[in-house]
């Protein structure tokens, strides 16, 4: 382990020790610090790695129990928002990748402007999903709440998706199945739209802060770490990403 | 000890014949669980003293007064080995051993008569094939395997019969099987030991071993009438089975005599054992349980048979060694033209949407 | 006769608490609820925890009230399953699995390491508002109707068939585990980034070593509970069908869900006592811990390997036999590193000068009681036996040994060991000894009777119960309340040393470890100037030479 690297302080005799301001007191040296901390983050998404790890489990075993039902609720999700949101996500890891860049050499202006697109990006992915889910509303595919099969025992009252899909219609005993689809589509996207909340929060936060001139003296580590938050999330988006809108596309 | 009351006295006297330390011994595999069992008490008792032995002798030899000087050792990889692998054999013993009890227990005999147990908050109902029912109850003949096929129409329940040393979980939507071989005759025990609400406590029951003469004369008094097969022949007509299950040349389903207990080829290749399992989910999914050969159009009976039916509809399909029985009862009922698939007992109006609950 | 001690206290005449300590520091009740202290906060905690063990231990006491007859006729059945489950609930998230890590792992971990404080201060302060938040929501659950589900939350049952406060106790827990998370994600960047030099990880406490693998736990395993409570409190709320096998969803996921961390749970409770264990056994035979590296190693292989075993919770609920193998195999196997624990101990022993204050007398009861309970594991992990003690008493016997025997032994140990540590004064050494055997001897009548309930065939969770089941149901009941007076005892004298206990100083029990050479209380930043670590732990012949080198000058 490379964290026994600790430096001593010259403490020992009472000597007041030098430290940067946003140096913490517990910590004996800043490196110290913002190791621990750069640990402590990682350490958190490997906890929201088995949170959401709960869902996947779901999602396998349903998935391999009724393919065919998931096939045909997957056709349901819109391909073209699913796609926009991947790229709006994807870019806007590249801007927040950008904005940990201008902290480290303290460009201030660019770190603002990076920290201000990733926001507006995270606020258009989330748009997008509003999108989706008032889609999904207007067509009753929420469960618990008059959930609805007719666009899957007759597929040909859903034109658009009968257009680009020509599925078959589903025995009503697998039809019942899309509902779980779709609860596993609203819990995942859900808890996913959730975190991307509360990391849009944290970005308005940064925001000021930023403009304040509190990333750009050195003390990087609240972005770097924040970035890494912000880059899990989106990996999670990429393996939802194909799983939810992916299945079986192929015509 | 003569000035202890008399109804002490008795209550003592009562307490300490009745008194034992495990349950009876009333069925086959009772005695071989309970040799494990013991092994194991026996097996913890050593460990246990071992541990006690040690703990106190060292107590005693190195207390303070007598050993002021503690002699610092760090370690001896031999003792480690000792304690590490004499433990993990004597545990892999005990893991075979119960493992094999176990596949014992979970893997019912071919000859078993089999009996179905529906657990329903909260009462046990045992339905024999001959069409006794039993609430909280259940009889057996000793000297016979028998199976039980449990599911639950709520909650989780367990059935268990302590006498026995079984116990089987009952889940909603699937059967769970058990067996057992009475061995002595009487009454024993029978709990719910799965939480299942408020008269979790209250689901009990007594299972009465009978010996063959009396199991014979108790079967005759307590039927009520009809088999479960012949209640599921009964279904299988009302529910409009008869439309594609028709053993025709051309039916639309397949011809369902033998069926139970043959390798099927599903639809999508694979091979399946029909066994009861298959086909209560065939009646419930069969969009996932279709022939080769047969097109995926036979509708779910989710909803519109309960899990007494469903019992009574697999009874029967397991009777069928047959055509006759199905042909009898196809030429009572006519046709509707193609398409509709409804059949109709002969002269009257359609049924409903097929909603016949039992 | 004057019991041998090791025992050594400065002059009670002259002798003072620090002046400047952490808890003179600063005053006032905001400089307590906003501090970032580990030693305060950990105070916070063990008042806390001890608060909710009193209300899980009422509820136990009318557990054993009603199992006086067999008749349901304290109460209506209805009310004894809100009992027993909330029992459950409080006893396991809102005592066993902070209780260890949480206050004695707060307080001194960071010291034991050398640090000034744990790796996140205001995420530990975060972590005991998580648990109050957890545990207010959960009294007020009870308070306006209680839950009964059962601690184990059972689909369908919990999310169709119960109309209690079920959503509320769920967000409860759910709260409650993020404060383990953070708990445990806190003690792992610490142990990991904050030893001071020198300190190695073969030359940390044991303790140390148990806390970190149960942080482990707490950080991998405790997220599926999370998610496992949102998806019950979604399809109770919204019928979403996951669970619901009309829907197609499956009463089994619930249940592979739920005891993948419930099994892990089970480690956490019990790894940070077994480092109380470590630390007590090795001060009160004044020699290192036999085997330390076995030790060391075994407390982690247990958190590995506690992940690999959850299914044998569920042996006769329908999984197939390769599944129940595989789960018995491993459970066997887990089996082993607790085993090679006791045996380390009893061997620390060998060879040692033992002296039997109360510490070492919870840690006695520990090694027996313990040995029991995971003897009676083993009963269980084989498939076969398992069968027909599956779902009895017998299981409550033995989860009771390993959790009450075992962890709450060690947890009161420990509470006895560093409570000069925290508080600066001793606790009175007869009465707290007395203490410790009343709650020795009471255990064993409560809960030994319990395993030979569960071999007849009593089952769990049962208001009523045939009449031949009566007598030992009495005995545990009179157990219970012998029980009950052993663990009333040390709030009462721990609580009057607050006051009158004589003053402690820096090392009574002349033990090694950084926390022992600085002093009681300790203050705010715990050390004056970070240590150098130059030697093992439990190193004694080190300890001599300390003394050898004070005694030396002047």
């Amino acid at each position: 382990m490379s964290d026994s690297q600790v430096v001593v302080h010259g403490a020992a005799e009472g000597a007041h020790h030098e430290h940067l301001p946003y140096q913490r007191h517990h910590f004996e040296t800043y490196a110290q610090q913002s190791d621990a901390t750069n640990f402590a983050m990682w350490l958190f998404l490997l906890t929201e790695v088995m949170f959401f790890g709960g869902l996947f489990t779901a999602y396998l075993i349903y998935r391999n129990w009724y393919y065919p039902a998931f096939v045909q609720a997957s056709h349901q999700l819109n391909i073209f928002w699913g796609t926009a949101n991947t790229a709006v996500l994807i870019s806007s890891s590249f801007t927040m990748a950008m904005a940990v860049w201008s902290a480290e050499v303290k460009k201030k202006s660019s770190l603002v402007l990076y920290l201000v697109i990733t926001f507006i990006l995270g606020l258009v992915f989330l748009g997008i999903k509003t999108i989706e889910y008032s889609e999904k509303i207007e067509k009753h595919h929420v469960p618990g709440f008059h959930y609805s099969l007719q666009s899957f025992v007759n597929p040909q009252s859903d034109p658009e998706v009968y257009k680009e899909y020509k599925d078959k219609p589903l025995p009503y005993d697998m039809a019942r199945h899309t509902e779980i689809y779709f609860f596993l589509y609203f819990a995942m996207t859900g808890m996913h739209a959730l975190h991307m909340i509360i990391g849009i929060a944290i970005l308005g936060v940064m925001i000021f802060r930023a403009r304040a001139g509190a990333y750009t003296t050195g003390h990087v580590t609240f972005v770097e770490n924040f970035g890494l938050y912000w880059h899990f999330v989106d990996i999670i988006w990429i393996y939802l990403f194909p799983l939810l809108y992916l299945i079986s596309r192929h015509q | 000890m003569s000035h202890i009351s008399p109804v002490l006295w008795q209550f003592l006297v009562k307490w300490l014949t009745n008194f034992s330390l495990y349950p009876p011994q009333a069925s086959k595999i009772a005695p071989q669980m309970d040799a494990l069992y013991f092994f194991m008490v026996l097996v913890s008792l050593i460990g246990l003293t071992v541990v006690i032995l040690l703990v106190t002798a060292f107590s005693i030899m190195y207390r303070q007064k007598k050993h002021p000087i503690p002699v610092q050792i760090e370690g001896s990889t031999m003792l480690e080995a000792t304690w590490t692998i004499i433990p993990l054999g004597l545990f892999l013993i005990m893991f075979v051993w119960g493992a094999l009890i176990y596949f014992r227990v979970y893997t019912p005999p071919a000859n078993a008569m089999n009996i179905y147990v529906v657990g329903k908050q909260w009462m046990w109902k045992a339905e024999h094939p001959g069409g006794q029912h039993e609430i909280n109850s259940l009889h057996v003949p000793m000297g016979r395997a028998v199976q039980l096929t449990l599911i639950s129409q709520d909650v989780f329940h367990s059935f268990s019969i302590p006498a026995f040393r079984v116990k089987r979980e009952a889940i909603p939507g699937r059967y769970t099987t058990v067996w057992f071989e009475a061995t002595t005759p009487g009454t024993y025990h029978l709990f719910c030991t799965q939480y299942c609400g408020t008269d979790h406590s209250h689901m009990i029951g007594d299972v009465v071993v009978l010996t063959p003469d009396d199991y014979k004369r108790w079967l005759a008094g307590s039927t009520s009438g009809a088999s479960l097969a012949q209640n599921g022949e009964r279904l299988f007509a009302s529910l409009s089975c008869t439309a594609c299950h028709n053993a025709r040349p051309d039916a639309r389903g397949p011809n369902l005599a033998n069926v139970y207990g043959s390798k099927l080829i599903l639809a999508n290749g694979q091979s399946q054992l029909a066994d009861e399992a298959f086909i209560r989910d065939a009646i419930l999914n069969p969009s996932q349980h279709v022939t080769q050969g047969y097109a995926p159009i036979m509708p779910t009976y989710q909803g519109q048979v309960s899990e007494d039916g469903v019992i009574a509809l697999v009874e029967y399909i397991k009777q069928l060694n047959s055509d006759y029985r199905i042909q009898q009862t196809t030429t009572t009922t006519t046709l509707l033209p193609e398409g509709e698939g409804k059949a109709t007992p002969a002269g009257q109006k359609p049924a409903g949407q097929g909603m016949v609950n039992q | 006769m004057s019991a041998a001690t090791i025992v050594s206290l400065p002059d009670q005449s002259t002798a003072r608490i620090p002046r400047m300590n952490f808890m003179s520091k600063e005053k006032g009740l905001l400089s307590w609820l906003l501090t970032g202290d580990h030693k305060r906060i950990a105070m916070l905690y063990l008042v806390s925890i001890t608060f909710f063990f009193f209300i899980g231990g009422a509820l136990a006491g009318l557990i054993r009230l009603e199992l006086l007859t067999p008749q349901s006729d304290l109460m209506a059945t209805d009310t004894y399953n809100k009992v027993f489950s909330m029992h459950g609930i409080i006893m396991i998230f809102f005592f066993l699995v902070p209780s260890v890590p949480a206050t004695i792992g707060n307080f001194l971990m960071p010291i034991m390491i050398g640090a000034k404080d744990l790796a996140l201060p205001k995420i530990n302060l975060l972590s005991w508002y998580l648990y109050m938040a957890a545990g207010i929501l959960g009294l007020y659950a009870m308070a306006t109707g209680g839950v009964d589900t059962g601690w184990t939350f059972t689909t369908p049952l919990s999310t169709h068939y119960l109309n209690t406060n079920v959503i509320t106790t769920g967000l409860a827990i759910f709260i409650a585990g993020f404060s383990s998370i953070f708990t445990g994600l806190n003690f792992i960047v610490t142990i990991h980034k904050m030893r001071c030099p020198g300190m190695t990880w073969f030359r940390l406490p044991l303790f140390v070593w148990s806390n970190y693998a149960a942080s482990i736990l707490m950080v991998l395993g405790t997220p599926v509970l999370a998610i496992t409570l949102v998806l019950v409190v979604l399809e109770r709320t919204a019928g979403i069908g996951v669970f619901d096998p009309a829907k197609g969803g499956d009463p089994l996921l619930f249940q592979h869900l739920f005891w993948f961390y419930s099994h892990p749970a089970v480690y956490i409770m019990i790894l940070p006592g077994m480092g109380v264990i470590s630390e007590t056994v090795s001060t009160f035979s004044r020699k290192r811990v036999f085997g330390y590296t076995a030790v060391a190693f075994s407390s982690v292989a247990i958190a590995v390997f506690g992940f690999f075993v959850w299914a044998h919770h569920m042996f006769i609920m329908g999984i197939s036999n390769y599944s129940m193998l595989v789960f018995s195999l491993l459970t066997m196997l887990v089996a082993v590193p607790s085993a090679i624990k006791i045996f380390n101990w009893a061997f620390t022993l060998y060879k040692g000068s033992i002296t039997f204050e109360t510490p070492m007398l919870y840690s006695f009861g520990f090694m027996g009681l313990f040995t029991i309970g995971g003897l009676t594991g083993v009963f269980l992990a084989s498939s076969g036996t398992d069968i027909h003690l599956t779902e009895t008493y017998f299981i409550v016997a033995h989860f009771h040994f390993v959790m009450v025997g075992g962890m709450l032994m060690a947890f009161l140990a420990g509470v006895h060991f560093w409570w000069p540590k925290m508080t600066g004064r001793m606790y009175p050494e007869k009465i707290s000894q007395l203490a410790a055997l009343v709650t020795f001897i009471g255990f064993n009548f409560t809960f030994f009777p319990q395993f030979i309930l569960g071999t007849l065939g009593m089952p769990r969770r049962y208001a009523t119960y045939p009449p031949e089941f009566q007598v030992l149901n009495v005995f545990s009941t009179a157990g219970a309340t012998i029980l009950g007076v052993g663990y009333l005892l040390p709030i009462l004298y721990l609580t009057w040393s607050l006051k009158y206990g004589e003053i402690a100083g820096d090392n009574p029990w002349q033990a090694t470890g950084l926390e022992w050479q600085i002093q009681s209380p300790p203050l705010t930043e715990n050390f004056p100037a970070i240590p150098i670590m130059d030697h093992e732990a439990y190193d004694y012949e080190w300890l001599e030479g300390q003394k050898e080198k004070v005694a030396s000058v002047g």
